[in-house]
């Protein structure tokens, strides 16, 4: 039992930090509302330092490494509000293609797919079930992953490249987070994986979304609480900092005290993910739902702190607000995966 | 460190737990079977167990062996905790001394003091009771008035006052309390920490009826008690210091082990699964609450062995016990909420023949968010250590 990261863990989350705090201020992210790109300088960077790639086996030049290493890094994007589809690249498509590989011609294209993510090439989208639901980060994807059911309602995973897809936009309220409706049709040509391989790579898939999202949503949280704390302490009302009021306090450590709590279960989540523990879909459906509940609760609470400056769009709040709730109920709501929780534990 | 993320128990540690479950599956009393603590008969019937635990070395396993503990660690405390929430053995009629008081003792105590009261508190020969509240001083802790006046000829002090709130109070033979020692000071400072036999001269013990109607906690007053110099523990007009480290152990990691909770919410999603077989559209409307009660008891546990890592690493937990106790007193609130939500109707039932478990468990998880310093002084302590808010 030794339920820590390592010092090599920390050191590369404090570079990854070091490189956000510098790439991707709120600046660049309003920048981005007007010139949404994919693949950014940014996301160049990222791939230099490895992060991208992070889960690429080492033959196509990615780290080889898992999920627990990748968690502290997808806080650090989410503390920025990274644009870049970093959880659809390096903590779903890499470690599913690498999963599903296998020989001949098609594991040949899927080791180029790999090895294109590892060198920033290639910006992926994921999407999930049946029926023609928008998709994050699909517009200006180079890669679709589609993971859906066949002719025969068996899972299945197709991969398509991003000239054989149209995708139309669809607007959403997060201008930094863009979603595309996808039009292609899944055929035995754009398939990589039936059968055991795809139903396994499914559920892997559906996990490691979760808690990736959770990770995204941990540093979503954090950042919530310290730009509302920091506020607190500037902005004075009846002589004295508005901190230093109870009915403030007690808003902040309440959303403080339910991240301090999802914190330990992400990353306990991800590493019953990297150990393929048979509980691990459950450990990542309460981790998704902590997530959701402390990070839509600091949304809620860090704008209330901020009182009417909070609402407006000079005020840089509503960027990590919006993310928020777009995360909150991606990949499965906080009741979604509770009722995934309950579920899993009546059957024991 | 360079040792790599792992959240299973090593095979020492599991042949441990296979040690202490098969001792305590020889040896614990049917669960519920005991009377109550907060009664005389139950009292003894509990310091009992305590006795047998000790004599076989289960009742401390962290402390050295020294004082009668097995010198194992914080994870195989965490083990022996899960074991014994297992098979719902007794609450412990010790924890006041042993969870709180013996923590401080290691930590401020001299070896006579070490040496004279370990023992006999993890055998339940003498148990203690925790004297710090006072009618105008509960969440304002340092707004105690009850004094000590030093007696040069006496070696000694002669304490006098009020104390209130003292669980276990009405039968216990010692109580760990604070006392102002400098009348000159204010507030946190001139406060000295005392070890004082109940059965002293000076000593009146008036016990409170509780909710349930037991009398779980006493006041406590002294007239002229006197304690001699030996029973101070940490040094006089450094009380609020110790008394510190006896709070971060009533809202960190040694009061309450998350066993307690997970154990219970395992028996609520038991509850569920019977009453959705039965009744699906009840259950249905409660499967929410269920699935949250026994997600906080899950993220309790992660956060002890997180935590527990980060002291084992030789780091320290600060403002976080805080957060903790705030975490611990909702979880079991939420799971025996949830419980009664499941039972309906039949929540109410108490008393004459029916055994009630939840209803039991939900009164006592009511004072959890009011004992230990109320949920609302540790928002306090979260948003000023954790979040740097102004002191208000």
């Amino acid at each position: 039992m030794h339920f820590a990261f390592t010092d090599q863990q920390v050191e590369f989350r404090d570079a990854v930090r070091t490189v956000l705090a510098k790439e991707c201020t709120t600046d660049d992210l309003r920048s981005a509302f007007d010139h949404p790109v994919a693949r950014t300088p940014r996301w160049a960077a990222l791939a230099g330092l490895g992060v991208v790639g992070l889960s690429v086996p080492e033959a196509q030049g990615g780290l080889g490494l898992g999920l627990v290493d990748l968690v502290p890094l997808l806080e650090e994007a989410g503390k920025v509000g990274l644009p870049e589809p970093l959880v659809e690249t390096a903590a779903l498509a890499a470690p599913l293609l690498a999963e599903v590989g296998g020989a001949g011609p098609a594991g040949d294209a899927v080791a180029g797919w790999l090895a294109g993510i590892a060198d920033g090439r290639i910006a992926v989208a994921v999407a999930s079930g049946p029926g023609a639901a928008p998709v994050a980060g699909a517009d200006g994807a180079d890669l679709l992953v589609l993971l859906a059911p066949g002719d025969d309602g068996g899972p299945e995973v197709h991969l398509v490249a991003s000239p054989a897809v149209t995708v139309t936009p669809v607007g959403s309220l997060d201008p930094t987070r863009r979603l595309g409706l996808p039009q292609w049709v899944p055929n035995p040509a754009t398939r990589v994986a039936s059968g055991p391989t795809a139903a396994s790579a499914v559920r892997r898939t559906a996990d490691r979304a979760a808690v990736a999202t959770a990770a995204e949503l941990l540093g979503l949280t954090e950042r919530m609480i310290s730009m509302a704390a920091a506020y607190a302490k500037e902005r004075h009302q009846f002589g004295r900092p508005i901190g230093g009021f109870q009915a403030v306090k007690h808003l902040l450590a309440g959303a403080q005290v339910k991240l301090e709590f999802a914190r330990p279960v992400v990353y306990g989540a991800a590493w019953s993910i990297d150990e393929v523990e048979p509980t691990s879909s459950r450990a990542a459906s309460t981790a998704k739902a902590y997530a959701s509940d402390a990070a839509t609760e600091a949304a809620r609470v860090s704008l209330q702190v901020h009182g009417a400056i909070g609402y407006t769009w000079e005020c840089d709040l509503h960027l990590f607000l919006k993310r928020t709730w777009a995360l909150s109920e991606a990949w499965g709501s906080a009741a979604d995966h509770r009722a995934l929780v309950l579920a899993s534990l009546v059957q024991g | 460190m360079d040792i790599p993320m792992d959240l299973r128990f090593t095979a020492d540690q599991e042949a441990f737990r296979r040690d202490a479950r098969s001792w305590l599956e020889a040896h614990a009393p049917a669960p519920r079977s005991l009377p109550s603590l907060d009664t005389a008969e139950g009292f003894e019937a509990h310091r009992a167990w305590e006795q047998a635990m000790f004599d076989d070395r289960w009742s401390v396993v962290s402390w050295p062996e020294e004082f009668g503990g097995r010198g194992v660690g914080i994870l195989e405390w965490l083990i022996f905790e899960e074991e014994y929430w297992r098979v719902q053995a007794p609450l412990r009629v010790s924890q006041n001394g042993v969870f709180l008081l013996a923590p401080t003792m290691f930590e401020f105590g001299t070896e006579q003091q070490k040496g004279r009261f370990l023992p006999a508190m993890a055998s339940g020969r003498e148990i203690w009771c925790q004297g710090w509240s006072e009618p105008d001083a509960g969440s304002d802790l340092a707004g105690i008035r009850s004094r000590a006046v030093r007696s040069e000829a006496d070696d000694g002090w002669f304490l006098t006052g009020q104390k209130t709130w003292a669980s276990r109070g009405a039968f216990a033979e010692w109580c760990f309390g604070l006392f102002r020692t400098d009348p000159e000071t204010e507030r946190h400072r001139g406060l000295t920490y005392f070890l004082i036999e109940m059965d002293s001269p000076g000593v009146t013990v008036r016990p409170i009826p509780q909710i349930d109607g037991e009398t779980g906690f006493a006041e406590i007053f002294f007239e002229d008690v006197f304690v001699p110099d030996t029973q101070v523990l940490g040094g006089v007009g450094k009380g609020w210091n110790v008394a510190m480290a006896t709070a971060g152990s009533e809202r960190g990691l040694s009061l309450r082990s998350p066993a307690r909770y997970t154990e219970a919410a395992g028996r609520l999603v038991a509850l569920y699964a019977g009453l959705q077989a039965d009744q699906p559209d009840r259950a249905a409307r409660s499967a929410d609450s269920v699935a949250q009660a026994w997600m906080d008891a899950e993220a309790y546990r992660l956060n002890t062995l997180w935590t527990a890592t980060r002291v084992l690493d030789g780091g320290s937990v600060g403002p976080e016990a805080s957060a903790n106790k705030i975490h611990w007193s909702e979880t079991d609130l939420a799971i025996h909420r949830a419980a009664l939500g499941l039972l309906g109707p039949a929540a109410e039932l108490h008393g004459g023949d029916v055994d009630a478990p939840w209803l039991d468990g939900y009164l006592f998880a009511l004072a959890g968010p009011i004992y230990a310093g109320t949920n609302e002084i540790q928002r306090n302590v979260v948003a000023e250590r954790m979040l740097g808010l102004p002191r208000g």
